[in-house]
């Protein structure tokens, strides 16, 4: 009896097979891509661009790593290459009045204190059990969307891909005090977008 | 002197602005001993902020998990994998 051997599908899976790419890694890479900087069009433009820029290096795929990986790691790049022309668009004054602007609708601006429609109440979510809940990450989408493209990017990078501080200052030109005042905004904003929409 | 720091932890108490500020850095990074103290001061008289941390956290968890769910893929456009299969085959055939 023919068994199949998983350890040969590894292998397998090493191989590199321009064939079968969209077919098997569209639909991922174009999610990655749209939760990351959604904008759909966009997301659909680096897919192809992707591609065709593994073509190019095909012969530097080394088997390391899957195909799937090494695909999504030039995605990857392409998708900070957007995350950098959008935020070099902005200038220092735009950053600098988004975050005032923030700051001001959530605390006092005397004493820091919360401002009473965004003072946190307890929503029941303050357990994981919450990350079982489909209508709450639907809001939650929904409330990332609505973040400054800026501060969406510096999210994303920090929080879903887990890059270096470091790293996400230098590939975004901004200084590390900025990357903590939109690392807190954007918190900020999140959680009280959540709590207006799930109540 | 003494009035100073008392000043001082008052305003460290009532300041949420600064206190979420410092969860947020606890929370990816680094903050110093005395950041550290000056949120537990706070966090021990401050239920709101309390609540914040942990929503805070779940909020993390919960972005990670949205984007990276298989059920939560997205479908390309049909007509546009076959113009792009296309173009990556005549690619191919040049070569």
């Amino acid at each position: 009896m023919l068994q199949k051997d998983p350890e040969f599908d590894t292998i397998d899976k090493n191989a590199i097979d321009p064939h079968s790419w969209v077919n098997k890694y569209a639909d991922y890479l174009f999610s990655y891509a749209v939760f990351r900087i959604n904008d759909q069009e966009q997301a659909q433009d680096l897919v192809q661009e992707t591609f065709l820029a593994a073509l190019e290096r095909q012969e530097k795929f080394e088997g390391r790593s899957s195909e799937k990986t090494w695909l999504t790691a030039i995605l990857k790049n392409k998708i900070v290459d957007v995350y950098r022309s959008r935020s070099s668009g902005l200038s220092k004054e735009i950053i600098q009045a988004d975050i005032e602007r923030s700051d001001e609708d959530f605390f006092d601006q005397n004493d820091g204190h919360w401002n009473d429609q965004h003072r946190p109440a307890k929503l029941g979510i303050e357990t994981s059990d919450a990350l079982e809940n489909k209508e709450f990450e639907r809001i939650l989408k929904a409330c990332m969307d609505k973040l400054p493209a800026l501060w969406l990017s510096v999210f994303s990078m920090k929080h879903i891909d887990e890059e270096t501080t470091e790293l996400i200052c230098s590939e975004l030109k901004i200084s590390s005090s900025n990357f903590w005042v939109i690392i807190h905004r954007a918190k900020v904003n999140l959680r009280s977008c959540l709590q207006k929409n799930w109540i | 002197m003494k009035e100073l720091t008392e000043t001082e932890i008052k305003k460290i108490a009532y300041n949420c602005r600064k206190a979420t500020y410092l969860i947020e850095k606890q929370q990816i990074g680094k903050i110093t001993l005395r950041e550290k103290l000056e949120l537990k001061i706070h966090l021990t008289g401050c239920a709101i902020c309390v609540t914040f941390m942990r929503q805070s956290a779940v909020i993390n968890q919960m972005a990670r998990k949205l984007v990276n769910a298989d059920s939560n893929t997205l479908k390309l456009d049909e007509k546009f994998k076959e113009r792009m299969q296309k173009r990556i085959n005549s690619r191919l055939n040049k070569n």
